[in-house]
């Protein structure tokens, strides 16, 4: 029985959601919840026993635990920032990104959706919908989550009444509308966190509810890597090279699918050849898809090397460039310096890039846009970017993995800005010939020892995509 | 075609993804290797990553000295199975003084033979990246560790200053004398750790299944006699009882739990009724005994 029950459970799929909403919202007890009952239902599953359904407001002390973890931590003074969570059913195995509402929140947020193929909208029915949950929905959709929960909570307060809902709910869709979010799917549920009412369990006081429970939403939603409608993208990662007669190229498959005897085409050299095996492991494979980790090799001897990019040939082509429009989100405390050389990498590539210009500074709350000359902490920016190389990418609306980078800081090497990009200049080797970019030495990193080795860089950019840069002290 | 991709074969792709990275990243990179069920589905992760190649780094097993006897055996044949390099190293001086967890008490003995003995083979090989085989499910304080996680010249954590982790572009830029350790496995829970082991058939130490073992009542843990070293009037009190092992660590910080359960079918199914966190287990305090010692310790160090 017990072999059965694991032959069925191994086969269950993995999704990732991000919780939005403050600890005044009860996302704390909702995660309790979510955590807690969902273990109890996974043993009733195994004991093919029923319990009674949880009624009244039972049970709260259990979810005491977890709310004092978040205590502790705000105790000891450490940044709350995104916590990672787990939960699993018989049917899915859960990822909680689970970030505070308030403080840093867009960085938060943003680090935690950026994996996310869901997000709860937390919303204390007695509040409606508020400035937070609009600058959530914001944010949510800038990171292209497609699925979004929005869960009233805190109906037990309000004695279970369905207009209160109503109202929010068809305020909320007007809204959402109006703002032109392309979110895939859109669920509206009642719920109380603290009673367990809609959450696990269906609830018997509000009948006048037909919809599903918001664990039923979890574990139905689709998974967007399902699908294998995307063009094959895999950033190559790795030469696996044990002897002369096999050289393999290893990767997360971004995106698609790929079939042995597909015709490739690897950028940005553009040479091309035929898929002759996929690995996945040690087990050969006739397709891959993503967002597996595999190995190819081509029919072809052609030069591949980390930080290129396989595609399929019959498919449509990522772009190649080195001039981008991108959304930038500021996650350092020391603000973007224009001009500056930072390292981007994107995929399985890492380029100098410099911000040529801040086009705009967006407004999370409502989605308008300003004029702005520098770019600190939480701010979010439509900026212009060019890079030392080519970058072979998407635009992020197409593709979450190849149209994502992230920007380090040369200097203190942490990770300042989380990118999104925008579109992408065609390579144009007479570009900006003219244009004069001043950098210092200093504050980049180097030191004048380091003269020799920057000519050394120079030449080698100067020789992959045309641009010359002279460097003197 | 069905592209849906089972949670298990979910995490192992995003496992073999960190472990290439690395790989591709750094100059020095070393996998620690600590014998434990973890331990072996990360090894097991990292010989799929370069299949049909060879894993690219060496492993390294700290050794306290007082690991379970069975252990060191496991240890010893998956190293030579595999033919992959394994470093053992230890704290000479600790352990020619006689430290351990029944005269110095678990906190002394931890920070010498476990901390400073881990702390000074980095050094000594130049390692730059170090994985883990951490979950973030074990403890509160790892859920919010980055699965590439920054550590400073004197290898030290800071937690408030961690930097943001996003999509699956890691940040692989370190300075001089600085180092990163990383967790491929953050993002498994046990139970997947099991699952997983059975579906891979991935070879596991045996005293993670139950069986008659000789062990003593020390507080409430159950404490197996493993060697001689365990003083003379608690080995006297041994009892043989039906148990298992939920963690394996050393042996006299290592509390078995009664089980019957000998398959791995069975620990999982234990595992979905248990209350108790397998981190329940580990590190029974002895301290209150070692109080003297550990003054003396103090000023010897």
């Amino acid at each position: 029985m017990i072999k059965d029950f694991l032959a069925q459970d191994e086969r269950k799929d993995m999704l990732r959601l991000l919780t939005a909403g403050s600890v005044d919202d009860g996302k704390s007890t909702l995660i309790g919840r979510l955590l807690f009952d969902s273990k109890r239902l996974y043993e009733d599953q195994l004991q093919a026993l029923y319990r009674d359904s949880r009624q009244g407001c039972s049970g709260e002390a259990d979810y005491a635990l977890l709310c004092d973890g978040l205590k502790a931590e705000r105790e000891q003074g450490i940044t709350i920032d995104v916590a990672y969570r787990y939960f699993a059913t018989s049917r899915r195995k859960f990822i909680i990104a689970d970030t505070p509402g308030h403080e840093q929140y867009t960085r938060n947020m943003v680090t935690g959706g950026s994996t996310a193929d869901l997000a709860i909208i937390l919303v204390d029915v007695r509040q409606g919908i508020t400035l937070q949950t609009r600058r959530h929905s914001h944010l949510i959709d800038m990171l292209g989550i497609k699925h979004i929960i929005l869960a009233i909570n805190k109906m037990d307060s309000i004695g279970y009444r369905k207009e209160p809902f109503n109202n929010i709910a068809s305020a909320y869709r007007c809204w959402a509308s109006a703002q032109g979010f392309s979110f895939s799917t859109l669920n509206i549920i009642p719920i109380s966190a603290l009673c367990g009412d809609n959450v696990i369990n269906r609830s018997d006081n509000m009948a006048w509810y037909s919809g599903p429970t918001l664990l039923e939403l979890l574990e139905s939603t689709p998974l967007s890597s399902a699908s294998g409608l995307s063009p094959f993208r895999m950033p190559v990662q790795y030469i696996i090279r044990p002897n002369q007669d096999f050289r393999g190229f290893a990767g997360r498959v971004a995106s698609g699918t790929l079939s042995v005897g597909d015709s490739v085409t690897v950028l940005p050299s553009g040479k091309s050849s035929r898929v002759a095996q996929i690995f996945t492991g040690s087990t050969l494979c006739h397709h891959a898809f993503a967002p597996q980790s595999v190995t190819i090799v081509l029919e072809d001897q052609i030069d591949i090397s980390r930080g290129d990019m396989i595609v399929r040939s019959d498919q449509q082509q990522p772009a190649v460039g080195q001039r981008l429009s991108a959304l930038m989100v500021w996650m350092d405390e020391v603000p973007l310096e224009a001009e500056r050389l930072y390292y981007l990498k994107q995929g399985t590539t890492t380029v100098r890039a410099t911000v040529k210009s801040i086009d705009y500074l967006l407004d999370i709350n409502s989605g308008g846009k300003s004029h702005c000359n520098t770019l600190s902490l939480n701010q979010i920016a439509g900026v212009e970017l060019l890079c030392s190389a080519p970058l072979v990418c998407d635009s992020y609306s197409d593709n979450r993995h190849t149209g994502a980078f992230i920007i380090i800081d040369p200097m203190s090497n942490y990770t300042s800005a989380a990118g999104i990009i925008l579109g992408v200049q065609a390579t144009d080797t007479a570009i900006d010939n003219q244009s004069v970019i001043k950098i210092s030495l200093s504050q980049n990193g180097f030191s004048a020892e380091d003269i020799e080795l920057l000519n050394h860089f120079c030449r080698v950019v100067e020789s992959r995509c045309g641009i010359t840069i002279n460097c003197t002290e | 075609m069905n592209y849906n991709l089972s949670h298990l074969r979910a995490l192992e792709a995003e496992s073999i993804e960190i472990i290439r990275e690395v790989a591709a990243e750094f100059s020095a990179p070393v996998m620690l290797y600590s014998i434990g069920k973890d331990s072996s589905v990360m090894a097991h992760l990292a010989k799929k990553a370069f299949y049909p190649g060879k894993v690219p780094f060496p492993l390294m097993h700290i050794d306290s000295k007082w690991k379970f006897s069975e252990m060191i055996t496991f240890r010893d044949n998956f190293a030579r199975e595999n033919d992959w390099e394994l470093i053992v190293e230890y704290n000479r001086k600790a352990y020619e003084e006689g430290v351990g967890p029944f005269t110095h008490g678990s906190k002394i003995h931890t920070e010498l033979m476990k901390t400073r003995a881990l702390l000074d083979a980095l050094q000594k090989y130049g390692f730059d990246a170090a994985f883990g085989g951490a979950r973030r499910d074990e403890e509160k304080s790892r859920a919010k560790e980055r699965i590439f996680s920054f550590r400073d010249r004197q290898q030290q954590w800071e937690p408030r200053n961690q930097r943001p982790e996003l999509w699956n572009i890691y940040n692989t830029r370190i300075g001089k004398g600085e180092s990163i350790r990383v967790f491929p496995l953050s993002n498994w829970t046990e139970i997947d750790i099991w699952q997983y082991i059975r579906h891979e058939k991935i070879a596991v130490v045996p005293l993670y299944f139950a069986a008659e073992r000789n062990v003593v009542d020390i507080d409430g843990n159950l404490i197996l006699v493993d060697d001689m070293r365990m003083p003379k009037e608690l080995r006297e009190r041994a009892v043989k009882r039906r148990v298992r092992f939920r963690t394996l660590g050393c042996y006299p910080l290592t509390g078995a739990i009664e089980s019957s359960a000998d398959t791995i079918e069975g620990i999982v199914e234990e595992m979905i009724f248990a209350t108790k966190s397998e981190r329940t287990t580990r590190v029974i305090d002895f301290d209150r005994e070692a109080s003297m010692e550990q003054k003396k310790r103090e000023g010897y160090f």
